[in-house]
């Protein structure tokens, strides 16, 4: 049960006021309910435990699919001074730029419904996933140093994919300052084996059709022309590789904490000064893993253009997939803000939280330059995603973040006995979902009960006015590792 | 008619609940017994440890500030052993330790296709809420691990 005191500022904002050693107040965007439940687990006191590091620049902020993370509650943003201000592993996760793809097609469902479930295996077979799985790609550690320097223009180059979809790939796909001196070669092994899988847990790719758009003249500059129309949803991250990376700079940071000149309130929030050699380090290191990741998910997205060719017997120019864009949802990244009436840069921690900006963001491709980012919110399994568009409103109160998906309500433990004797597979199959998996505890442990629902997360930001609804899709196929 | 009252093994470990992530409470007689549990209740989660032989040795060495960062980092290298160098591990004796350095000898074989299963993936072991007390039935440590 938290401890922690709230209090109500508007319909979906709820602040923290600084207590002891909180630097700034911590807000949360959900609504009743979901405060509610908030409120018997930790996530509260990791918003607060947060908004006691150094540097940290007016809230620490919450998002409505916040839960009970490490160090960090997940759905937490926070931003920090370059100068004052830290960067902490565990304020990214061990996932590093885990994110969503979504990639549109000229199909319509009616065209393909009695494909789907070939569809389905012939991606299961052709996209590795599971726990251990490996991939079909192997890099020396010469061209897999490409990679962490080069992000998805690696696998552009490399003919997965087109110049393009880096145009409609968060920051073109590659973070700057990516420097492999700076990766272990522990990491370095493990990445070798893995770019181009899909991982376990919560990762997917799912098959979807738009089902309802809100928004048509944004909707359509999305290139989702229609109800009925086709879609592939990717989500995973950077994989072992970006595991070891947190691993190995959080094991360092927390040696090293007792020559911080702050107290940690958790060891999880082990960090180091932007200014520090330590940080600087760290920050080489986990561009090199978000570049890993954009690559992943480049790969990843040919190989389901393939899929869908050769199981279809179409021309790629008839089945028309296109990247309508990709976000990361685990990240640290220098960006500038206008904070106070002046323009500045900071740091700002996404962890389980996405980037959503405004129209006329020098940072959108000229495509949306008119109509916003396109923010790509997964649900549970088989719930489909809703596509939502940055706004001002973002930009001015979290950083352009908003949420990032449904955010977990069971443990996974519970999650496994509330499904005992059911059949998971079959119980997707009615509600119109087709589903494969390589581990049979995944499907259980993300049962669509686990998570909160998804509708209820993306109305909030909605409402609170962080991203809009433009679309929501819904799930035929899945698989999952 | 008497019945005879069959005490059933204290269990080495039980998995707690953590909404995102997977608490793990592991139990011993002594710290060393403590330490070779969390060893081996990692490698049942994430294998079947039947099936593991320990055909092969292994050294681990851990250090940190305290007794809890022994643990994490100990249980840190028995997670790299099996994702990063795909070694699974059957059995383990702590030879050495003290309250900042441990040294143990690990026995196993690598992953095999066939003969194993790899049922959960473990992202990480997390210094979140690492705790280790001592009870009157021995010691308790607990540690959240990221799947």
């Amino acid at each position: 049960m938290s401890d922690i005191t709230i209090e109500r500022l508007d319909e979906f904002r709820w602040i923290i006021p600084p207590v002891g050693g909180m630097r700034v107040p911590g807000i949360i965007y959900a609504d009743e309910q979901m405060i509610k439940a908030m409120a018997t687990d930790e996530s509260l006191r990791q918003v607060a435990n947060v908004a006691h590091l150094p540097g940290i620049i007016g809230h620490s902020l919450a998002m409505p699919d916040i839960h009970w993370g490490y160090g960090f509650p997940i759905g937490g943003v926070a931003a920090f001074d370059m100068e004052e201000g830290i960067i902490s592993p565990g304020g990214v996760g061990y996932d590093i730029n885990c994110g969503v793809r979504l990639m549109a097609t000229n199909l319509q469902f009616n065209e393909i419904k009695d494909k789907v479930r070939e569809l389905v295996i012939a991606l299961f077979r052709n996209i590795p996933a599971g726990v251990g799985s490996e991939s079909a790609l192997r890099l020396s550690v010469a061209e897999e140093k490409k990679v962490l320097r080069q992000g998805a223009a690696w696998a552009v180059n490399r003919g997965f994919g087109s110049e393009g979809d880096l145009a409609t790939t968060e920051d073109g796909g590659a973070m700057q300052g990516a420097d492999p001196g700076c990766v272990s070669d522990r990491a370095l092994e493990r990445g070798r084996r893995q770019l181009g899988t899909l991982g376990s847990g919560n990762h997917f790719l799912e098959i979807e059709v738009v089902g309802e758009i809100f928004d048509r003249r944004v909707a359509s500059a999305f290139g989702l022309t229609a109800e009925g129309q086709v879609a592939v949803a990717i989500h995973t991250g950077s994989r072992g590789f970006g595991y070891q990376v947190c691993d190995d700079f959080l094991a360092r940071m927390v040696k090293h904490k007792s020559a911080l000149d702050f107290p940690l309130p958790d060891r999880q929030l082990a960090c180091a000064y932007l200014t520090s050699d330590e940080g600087k380090e760290y920050m080489a290191a986990m561009a090199c893993a978000a570049n890993y990741a954009w690559a992943n998910r480049q790969v990843l997205m040919h190989w389901t253009a393939q899929t869908f060719e050769e199981t279809l017997q179409r021309s790629p120019r008839d089945i028309g997939m296109r990247l309508v864009y990709d976000v990361c949802h685990n990240i640290a990244k220098v960006e500038e803000f206008e904070i106070g009436g002046t323009k500045k840069r900071v740091c700002v921690h996404r962890k389980g939280a996405t980037r959503a900006l405004p129209p006329r963001h020098p940072a959108l491709p000229d495509l949306y330059r008119e109509v916003g980012q396109p923010v790509l919110i997964p649900g549970d399994m088989g719930a489909g995603s809703y596509v939502l568009a940055g706004t001002d409103r973002a930009l001015e109160e979290t950083f352009g973040s908003t949420c990032h998906g449904a955010g977990r309500v069971m443990s996974r433990n519970r999650a496994m006995k509330a499904s005992r004797n059911r059949s998971i597979t079959a119980e997707m199959a009615d509600r119109g979902v087709i589903v494969m998996a390589a581990g049979k505890k995944t499907l259980s442990e993300e049962m669509p009960e686990a998570y909160k629902d998804i509708e209820g997360v993306v109305n909030v930001v909605h409402r609170a006015g962080l991203s809009t609804k433009v679309a929501r899709l819904r799930a035929v196929g899945c698989i999952k590792g | 008619m008497t019945k005879d009252v069959i005490q059933a093994p204290r269990p080495t470990y039980r998995i707690f609940e953590h909404t995102a992530d997977l608490g793990v409470e592991i139990y011993g007689t002594d710290e060393r017994d403590l330490f070779r549990n969390a060893a081996l209740a990692l490698s049942d989660i994430m294998t079947d440890r039947r099936h593991v032989r320990g055909r092969e040795e292994r050294e681990i060495a851990a250090e940190g500030g305290d007794r809890e960062e022994v643990l994490v980092n100990f249980l840190r290298e028995v997670l790299y052993l099996c994702n990063g160098e795909g070694w699974l591990l059957k059995e383990c004796v702590i030879a050495e330790m003290d309250g900042c350095h441990l040294r143990a000898a690990a026995t196993g074989e690598p992953f095999a296709h066939g003969r194993h299963t790899m049922d959960v993936e473990i992202k990480a072991v997390t210094y979140h809420r690492a705790e280790i007390r001592t009870t009157v039935q021995g010691w308790t440590g607990r540690i959240i691990c990221d799947v």
